[in-house]
Order: C-alpha cells, then sequence, then structure tokens
C-alpha cells in the first residue's frame, strides 16, 4: 500500500495499519534473526564459533606468526555424540602444542557401530569462547556431512591454525588452551 | 455527587421520550451483549471474569505444587498421573511436575495478569478515562477477548494429549528448544504453543486497538500531557506488546516447523541453534514481564493520588519513566541468559544495562512517596492495597538488582532465590496492583459496595500468606535449592513446608475476597457516583456508578486551565475548592 493508499484511510484505519505494519516488521525481523544470528556468530567468533580460512589466510598467519614471534598453544580435542547416535567417535590425540600461527593437523576415529548406513553431522565449537574468534580451521570433516557404511571405520581430519592475531587481544591473555569440541548428530535435513 | 452523574449521561429523564433505541442505557438481549459484545465495558467485564476463572485454575496448580513440596520425596504426583488417566511411575511423575509448572506460568502469566490488567481494567477504564464513547475497534475488541478464550481452552486440551515422557506439555513456560523440540514427541506441545499464538495475536489486536483509541479519541482538551497515568501505562504497554509479541510468535512458528516439518532452526543436528531460540524468547520475554508490570504502575498511581488527596507528584516523570522501562526493556534480554556461555564483555553489558532500568524504576517508587507524602491519606482498601504493592514490588526490584549481576547470576541461577524474586515483583507486585485495581473501580463497575473490613482482611491475611510462601524462598534458594524438581534434599525441609503453610493461609484470604463479592452482590450498599471522595478526579468518578451502557454523548471538555489531576466539570471542581 502507498503512502497515498493510506491517507485515504480513516483516521483510525490509518494508525491501526501502521501499527499492524510495525508488529508484521517485528514478525518479519524475527524470522530474520536466524540468518544474521548466524553471520553474527560466523564473523565476531560469538559463543565459541570457529572460523574457516584458506591456505592463503594460513600462509599470510604463518608469515606473521613468524614475524611477531608467536609462541605456542596447546590444543584440546573433545568427541562426543548426540543420543541416539551409533557411531564410535574418538580423538586420535587428546593434545597438541602447536606453534601458533603454524598449520597442524589433527585427527578423530569415527565407526558407524550400526547394521545401516548412518550419515552423521559434526557441531562443534572451541572453549574459552573468546578463542572462537582466533581458531581456524582449512580442511575440516565438519564442513560436510559424513556417510559412513555399517561397521566402517575412517580417520578424519582437522587442518587448523590459531591466529596469531590472538596475541594482541587482551581477553586472550592467560589463555594457555583450547578446547576444540566436536558432537556429532544424525544428520537431518533441513534448513542449512 | 449526583449532580455530577447526570451531567455527563447522555440521556437520563429527557432520553425516555425519544423512544427506546435512543436510551444511552439501553442493553441488547443476555446472548447478543455477552457473546456479540462490542461495548468496551462489556468485554472489560468479560476478560476481568475471564482471567479471575483462569486465576482459580492457576493459583489451584501452585496448591498441588506447594503440596507436593511440603515433604521432600515425592508425595502426590502419581495421585495426579492417575487422576488424569495415566500410569504412575518415576517417569510419569516427574512429567506430571513439568506439565503443572508450565500450565502454572502460562496461565499466570498468558490467561490471569495480561487480561485482567489490559483487558480487564484497561478495557473499562482507558476509555472513560480520556472521555471516549467506546474503544476504537468495538469489533476487534470483541475478536481479542474471543481469541484469549480459545488460547486458554488450547492450553486445556493439551493436559489431555501426550507430551512425550507422559501427558501434557511439560517444557515450562519459556518452551526452550530442544526440550520443546525433539524432547517432547506429541501433539501436547504443539496444542500449547498454539494457545500462545492465539492469546499473542489477540494481544497483538487489543494493542492496535489501544493506540487507535488513545492516539485518536481522547476528549476535546485532552492532551497526552494531560491524560491520567493509567492512560499513559497502557499506551506504552501496548506498544511493548505491539513489538514483543510477534518476535515470541515468530520464535514458536519456527518451533511448530522444527517440531512437524522437519525444519532444523533449532536443531544442532540440521545446523541450528537452540540457544538462538533463548534470544528470541527472552528479546520478547523481557518486555513480557513490564507488559505485565505497567499497567500495575499506572492503577498504583491513581490509587495513590486519590487517597492522598493530591495530585501525583513528578507527572510528566512519572509518565517518561514508563516510557523508558519500555525503551530500555528491550535491550536486557540476556539477562536471562547468563549461563549460557556469554563472554565476559556481553555480561558486563547486559548487566550494566539491567541496571540502569533500576533508575527510571526508582522514580515511580519514590514519586509514590512523595505523592503520599504531607498528603491528606485516608487508608481505604485500594490504597492498603497499593502501599502493599508498593513495598512488596521493592523488595521484588531490590533481589532484581542482586540477578541482575552476570557473576552473582551463576550462582543464582535457577535456584529459588530466582523464584522468589520474580514471585515478589509479578504475584506481589502485580497481583497486589490487581487487587488494588480491583477494590477501587469495583464499585464504579458493579454499582455495588463491597465490605471495606473484608477488603482490609482480604488484605492483611494474603499479605502474611504470601510472604509466608516467596520470603523463605530466598533462603532456599541462596542454600541451593534448584527449581523446576519435585524433590530436594531434607535440610531444605523446614522452609519449604512453612511456605507450603503460608499457601494455605494465601488461599483462605481468596475464600474473604470471594465473601467480600458475595456480600458486595447480595447485600452491598449501591454505589455512588464517586465513592472514594474529593481525591478522585478523573472522569470514570462523573459517571454514574455503574457508568451508562454508552457513555459521554456529548463528549467531556477539559479546559485550558485544567491540569493532568483533575478532570472534573467545572462546578464540582468548584464545590470542592
Amino acid at each position: 500500500m502507498t503512502l497515498k493508499a493510506i491517507s485515504g484511510l480513516g483516521k483510525n484505519q490509518r494508525i491501526a495499519f501502521l501499527a499492524a505494519l510495525a508488529s508484521l516488521a517485528m514478525l518479519a525481523l524475527g524470522f530474520a534473526a536466524v540468518p544474521l544470528y548466524r553471520m553474527f556468530c560466523q564473523v565476531t567468533g560469538f559463543a565459541g564459533t570457529t572460523q574457516r580460512a584458506t591456505s592463503a589466510d594460513a600462509d599470510l598467519a604463518a608469515r606473521m606468526a613468524e614475524s611477531a614471534g608467536a609462541g605456542t598453544m596447546s590444543i584440546r580435542f573433545d568427541a562426543s555424540k548426540d543420543r541416539g547416535m551409533p557411531w564410535t567417535f574418538k580423538p586420535l590425540q587428546s593434545t597438541q602444542t602447536v606453534a601458533i600461527g603454524e598449520r597442524s593437523m589433527a585427527f578423530f576415529t569415527a565407526r558407524n557401530d550400526s547394521d545401516k548406513p548412518v550419515t552423521g553431522r559434526a557441531t562443534y565449537n572451541v572453549e574459552p569462547d573468546q578463542a572462537g574468534a582466533y581458531f581456524n580451521k582449512i580442511q575440516c570433516f565438519c564442513f560436510t556431512e559424513q556417510t559412513l557404511q555399517p561397521h566402517q571405520e575412517v580417520r578424519m581430519p582437522v587442518l587448523y591454525y590459531v591466529d596469531p592475531k590472538a596475541l594482541k587481544d587482551p581477553d586472550m591473555k592467560g589463555v594457555q588452551q583450547i578446547t576444540l569440541s566436536y558432537t556429532f548428530h544424525v544428520a537431518k535435513n533441513g534448513a542449512e | 455527587m449526583a449532580t455530577t452523574a447526570d451531567h455527563f449521561q447522555a440521556h437520563d429523564a429527557a432520553g425516555a421520550d425519544h423512544g427506546h433505541e435512543h436510551d444511552a442505557d439501553h442493553k441488547p438481549g443476555f446472548f447478543a451483549r455477552w457473546f456479540m459484545s462490542t461495548n468496551h465495558k462489556d468485554i472489560g467485564t468479560l476478560y476481568l471474569i475471564f482471567a479471575i476463572c483462569a486465576g482459580l485454575i492457576g493459583g489451584g496448580i501452585s496448591g498441588i505444587m506447594r503440596m507436593e513440596l511440603m515433604h521432600p520425596g515425592i508425595q502426590y504426583l502419581g495421585f495426579w498421573v492417575n487422576l488424569m488417566g495415566g500410569e504412575a511411575n518415576f517417569v510419569t511423575n516427574m512429567h506430571m511436575w513439568n506439565v503443572l509448572i508450565t500450565a502454572h506460568g502460562m496461565i499466570m502469566v498468558f490467561f490471569l495478569v495480561m487480561p485482567a490488567m489490559i483487558g480487564g481494567f484497561g478495557n473499562w477504564f482507558v476509555p472513560i478515562m480520556i472521555g471516549a464513547p467506546d474503544m476504537a475497534f468495538p469489533r476487534m475488541n470483541n475478536v481479542s477477548f474471543w481469541l484469549t478464550v480459545a488460547g486458554f481452552c488450547s492450553l486445556m486440551a493439551s493436559m489431555f494429549f501426550p507430551g512425550g515422557t507422559g501427558d501434557g506439555a511439560g517444557t515450562g513456560w519459556t518452551v526452550y528448544a530442544p526440550l520443546s523440540t525433539s524432547g517432547s514427541p506429541g501433539p501436547a506441545v504443539d496444542f500449547a504453543i498454539f494457545s500462545l499464538h492465539l492469546a499473542g495475536a489477540a494481544s497483538i489486536l487489543g494493542a492496535i486497538n489501544f493506540i487507535t483509541t488513545i492516539f485518536n479519541m481522547r476528549a476535546p482538551g485532552m492532551t497526552l500531557h494531560k491524560m491520567p497515568l493509567f492512560v499513559w501505562s497502557i499506551l506504552v504497554t501496548a506498544f511493548l506488546l505491539l513489538l514483543a509479541l510477534p518476535v515470541l510468535a515468530a520464535a514458536i512458528t519456527m518451533l511448530i516447523t522444527d517440531r512437524n516439518f522437519g525444519t532444523t532452526f533449532f536443531e544442532a543436528a540440521g545446523g541450528g541453534d537452540p540457544v538462538l531460540y533463548q534470544h528470541l524468547f527472552w528479546f520478547f520475554g523481557h518486555p513480557e514481564v513490564y507488559i505485565m508490570i505497567l499497567p500495575g504502575f499506572g492503577m498504583i498511581s491513581q490509587i495513590v493520588a486519590t487517597f492522598s488527596k493530591k495530585p501525583v507528584f513528578g507527572y510528566l516523570g512519572m509518565a517518561y519513566a514508563m516510557v523508558a522501562i519500555g525503551v530500555v526493556g528491550f535491550i536486557v534480554w540476556a539477562h536471562h541468559m547468563y549461563t549460557t556461555g556469554l563472554s565476559v564483555d556481553v555480561k558486563m553489558y547486559f548487566t550494566a544495562a539491567t541496571m540502569v532500568i533500576a533508575v527510571p524504576t526508582g522514580v515511580k517508587i519514590f514519586s509514590w512517596i512523595a505523592t503520599m507524602w504531607g498528603g491528606s491519606i485516608e487508608f481505604k482498601s485500594p490504597m492498603v492495597w497499593a502501599i502493599g504493592m508498593i513495598f512488596l514490588f521493592t523488595v521484588g526490584g531490590v533481589t532484581g538488582v542482586y540477578l541482575a549481576n552476570g557473576g552473582l547470576d551463576d550462582y543464582m541461577q535457577d535456584t529459588y532465590f530466582v523464584v522468589a524474586h520474580f514471585h515478589y515483583v509479578l504475584s506481589m507486585g502485580a497481583v497486589f496492583s490487581l487487587f488494588a485495581g480491583f477494590y477501587y473501580w469495583f464499585p464504579k463497575m458493579s454499582g455495588k459496595m463491597h465490605s471495606e473490613f473484608l477488603a482490609h482482611a482480604h488484605f492483611w491475611v494474603f499479605f502474611v500468606g504470601v510472604n509466608m510462601i516467596f520470603f523463605p524462598m530466598h533462603f532456599l534458594g541462596m542454600d541451593g535449592m534448584p527449581r523446576r524438581i519435585p524433590d530436594y534434599t531434607p535440610a531444605f525441609e523446614y522452609w519449604n513446608h512453612f511456605a507450603s503453610i503460608g499457601y494455605m493461609v494465601m488461599a483462605s484470604s481468596m475464600g474473604i475476597w470471594v465473601v467480600n463479592m458475595i456480600y458486595a452482590f447480595t447485600a452491598g450498599k449501591k454505589a455512588p457516583a464517586n465513592p472514594w471522595g474529593p481525591g478522585a478526579t478523573t472522569l470514570e468518578w462523573t459517571l454514574s456508578s455503574p457508568p451508562p451502557y454508552h457513555q459521554f454523548e456529548t463528549l467531556p471538555v477539559i479546559d485550558e486551565d485544567q491540569d493532568y489531576h483533575d478532570h472534573r466539570p467545572a462546578a464540582d471542581r468548584a464545590a470542592t475548592a
């Protein structure tokens, strides 16, 4: 409805129309919150949301770290499963000590213990929360869904690095270990 | 005062001559009057009756809960499971508890406090106080009421359908995912969510109606800055409803599709985030708590001014304090979510923003005290309820400042301390103002005088009862007793037992109230137009009690020299000057 049409309405109808419009806008905003929230988390690393990086980003970070003379960080790996997930899922190493800015690889193993093929989806985050913005994954099994045939066992790699910018963040001061955590769910097809 | 009453009654003796259909007090037949009602006073009455019925059910449910909590262990839940046709065992007993807390919360929030404050008193007195003949959209008003009733029926129906581990919706009033999605299969939760949709739609329509009425239908001379504070409170509340409820509607619609149509908005297994639901819920939920208390603030302002026989202190400050509470109420939601993994900075912001609300709230509390200061105070029943509200709401406000602290809340989260806090502000703040408003306007609405003695007795017994119930919950919470669990270690028995006795005291005060109503309708004196004396100066007291079916066929006029306080016609002002 154009402004002209609104002004054609009665005095009461006009206010009611504007009020209804405001409420519809809030309804739309409620739904828009879903993509906005995801974008917000991805951009800010809010609540331990890890970052995705390309190899080029990683090279840049490595050079930055070299010039900054960065130290090391201990990474702890945690693997768990949702209720009803018929897999065995474990990290191959419990911790790794890595140079900040340097690319490292960690492995997890997953075995489908059921007699049917099962597609799983891993959710992830890191602790402490503020490390999310600096934890970059170049490759990860969590980027896509994983399908395992009955009793199939696979090794799943994560290629990652810790961004040397973390050294400049006062909130990261004193953080000596970052826990990378995964939870496998039976994949549900739905809105990505 | 009889002259006052005649002044605004459109047709009295003369009206009768014009014939039946022109009579201002002509009422339609029973069915048309009560089921197809478009009269704001009748709809207000319907809302009040509905809220009282719903409140008795919701209050009765809390009785079942206090009975169970009187001793450690599980005593009675199995009985209720069997009564509802289920098979009592540990799992269904626990589910029954969840159903009880869910029903209690939803009923009290959506079907007692909101319908009574906004639908009941708002409908009755907003048009009269601004000098309007009715609401802007009378038929939409009717739709709002019946949607609320339908919502209540949907919630009641949910108790008879499977909800996962037993019958009924056991999700809590917050309906958090994933408990409300993958955690609760069965139609019960769908019915409960649908009930919120209906109640929400009703409230949005009501809000549009109030905003239009208040903006467009004020009597000549009744500027926004001369409106009674109760009207201001309803205006701010209507804006909160308009902006907050659609967000709830969006969130619970996504719950419905997650539950039934395979979407994964809040389902981690499909890439969703359950914490997002909490953000959306509390973006609605925090304004919602102001929706429940602001109309109460408005009523308290009217009552304190009336019985202190003084204009309310700091009128503009009072009005804009409510606006400020409403605005800031939208940016503090995550203080309900301190333990969801917020960073220190985010917690700092939400702690500071939450505490800021104490400033406009303090403006209100101190202005009420300043209104009473030096006033010629009469302790009539509405006034004692109002003073009780001011005192107890302040207690709840102080514990609110405790809980606003992100650090302290890590410890207090989900304990009985939180239960004590929000019952002090709601079942004391909101309910005391409801009773204050009820006794204040009962003679006006019914045309009968209630017994002041019984009203005072009701107040004292209720006051003692609710404090016995909720004050010990502070101790229990500080000692670490978690909410939402029907069993506890015997160490907590003393104060739980005490609180359950308090419930019985409180319940008996409801008996006094019912007796008072029966007395008023059977033996009560006829109420004059203004039973409260020279302090009652807003427009409703210029009408007869009860007001004519259609009031203000000749609109009242507020003169240039009249302020926000005294809206009586010139003759009456001169008489009491």
